[in-house]
């Protein structure tokens, strides 16, 4: 997936967990479970989200390095 | 013949509109069937009906009643209906559900609000032209805080701040406290999501509240209701899970029988439970229910929660954030997965020794996470 289509999945995702969020105010670096006040039920279905939308296979072991934005697009980059 | 009334949704709930009806009349219901959806201060609530019959008689949407009034008449199958009632002198405005909603938010009075539409039902269009109309003389309402589908937080903190009064004036608190190793749960749930799909994964939360549903096995005394000066306990397990509610509020809707539901249920229970108080569907019966209450708030904040009981329940069990500390395991200290758990409880109807039970009890379910 590209950049462009990480962001987007992101934040398709996230609308339907945080639908009052504006994610275009929350900063690449910033951890978005402070930023949206996301809980750990709110980060599994976040999670859950990502891997149905990308197919990709997501360890928990991997769930730190989809704190922030920067993470995430390192992270799906494949 | 008996009468479906208005149900009271939690201690503190006075009045509620029905906003929806899910049968006509004439239709039959079967006890426990979804019949009507009231709005209270705690939203939109699926309201069941435990009564069989032929529904009949219902109440016009849209007014305001109190507990206990009729809302709709039921016939047993076998009664002979009676004739349609002459047209009541009363008007009572019929409003659609769209336009109820639109109503609420520019804080139109339905008295307020002239019907175009059949029998002088209030449409939509009706709203908007009211709100169109409105003088700039007129205070025109300010806009609602960010909530879900323009709900009114006011009302739901004015409830909770009357359920938390009465609470801490009639119920004579004690407190206890447990640091709880969590080091064999921790690698029992590590090993079943290494081997899970996201979607069948655990929470943490699930096995706080499978530990806390067995350990009210052992002690009753702490699982059930205080009413009329005495303690009624209850046959079922129903914990409240406290949630969140993300414009602001707070709702601890029942999870059924949690003792007899497995990990995996439970997680699939609390997933759907969290998601409709969040943004509608919650039932009647899940807000009247619970019979004792587990806040696991302090999930990403405080490392422990003291509670606040909700009558007529006599206990709430609160569990912290989970730590790493260190910790003695034999002779040896080791960094260790902590949480602490609490119990607030009524001491008109236990004492710390009990309350000292559930809390080793709890424990010990989390030391074997294979049994829960």
């Amino acid at each position: 997936m590209n950049a462009s289509e990480i962001r987007t999945l992101v934040a398709k995702v996230l609308s339907g967990i945080a639908p009052e969020a504006d994610l275009s105010s929350v900063g690449d670096a910033e951890d978005l479970r402070e930023a949206l006040d996301l809980d750990s039920m709110d980060f599994l279905n976040f999670v859950v989200g990502l891997s149905e939308g990308s197919g990709l296979a997501i360890p928990e072991a991997d769930y730190p390095r989809l704190f922030t934005m920067n993470g995430l697009l390192g992270y799906m980059d494949r | 013949m008996p009468d479906f009334t208005m149900p009271a949704l939690g201690a503190d709930m006075e009045t509620g509109t029905v906003v929806e009806w899910r049968v006509k009349p004439g239709e039959t219901v079967r006890s426990g069937d979804v019949i009507a959806v009231v709005e209270t201060h705690k939203g939109a609530i699926d309201v069941e009906c435990f009564l069989e019959g032929v529904i009949d008689d219902l109440v016009p949407l849209g007014t305001e009643l109190p507990v206990g009034a009729v809302l709709a008449r039921i016939h047993s199958a076998s009664e002979a209906r009676r004739p349609p009632p002459a047209p009541s002198g009363a008007i009572r405005p019929k409003i659609s559900p769209a336009a109820r909603r639109a109503a609420l938010e520019r804080d139109l009075r339905l008295s307020d609000l002239h019907g175009s539409g059949p029998d002088g039902a209030i449409t939509l269009a009706d709203v908007q032209r009211r709100d169109h109309n409105a003088t700039p003389t007129m205070a025109s309402p300010t806009a609602q805080p960010a909530s879900r589908q323009g709900f009114d937080t006011t009302p739901m903190r004015q409830a909770i701040a009357a359920a938390m009064g009465r609470s801490k004036r009639e119920i004579p608190h004690y407190y206890l406290s447990s640091t709880i190793d969590f080091g064999p749960a921790q690698a029992w749930l590590e090993s079943w999501n290494r081997t899970h799909e996201p979607i069948d994964r655990l929470l943490p939360a699930v096995l706080l509240l499978k530990a806390t549903a067995m350990a009210l096995v052992e002690v009753p005394q702490l699982n059930g209701f205080y009413e009329n000066a005495a303690f009624r306990p209850s046959p079922a397990i129903n914990p409240g899970w406290a949630v969140a509610l993300r414009g602001g509020g707070l709702m601890a809707p029942a999870i059924h029988d949690a003792n007899h539901r497995s990990l995996p249920e439970l997680m699939v229970a609390l997933r759907d439970l969290v998601q409709r108080a969040r943004t509608g569907g919650l039932r009647g019966s899940e807000l009247t229910d619970p019979t004792i209450t587990v806040t696991s708030l302090g999930d990403r904040g405080a490392e422990s929660v003291l509670g606040v009981i909700y009558p007529p329940q006599v206990a709430i069990v609160g569990f912290g954030r989970m730590v790493l500390r260190p910790w003695v395991v034999g002779d040896q200290v080791v960094p260790r997965s902590i949480v602490t758990a609490t119990l607030a409880a009524d001491h008109r109807v236990s004492d710390g020794h009990v309350g000292g039970q559930l809390l080793a009890a709890i424990n010990a379910a989390l030391q074997s996470p294979q049994a829960l």
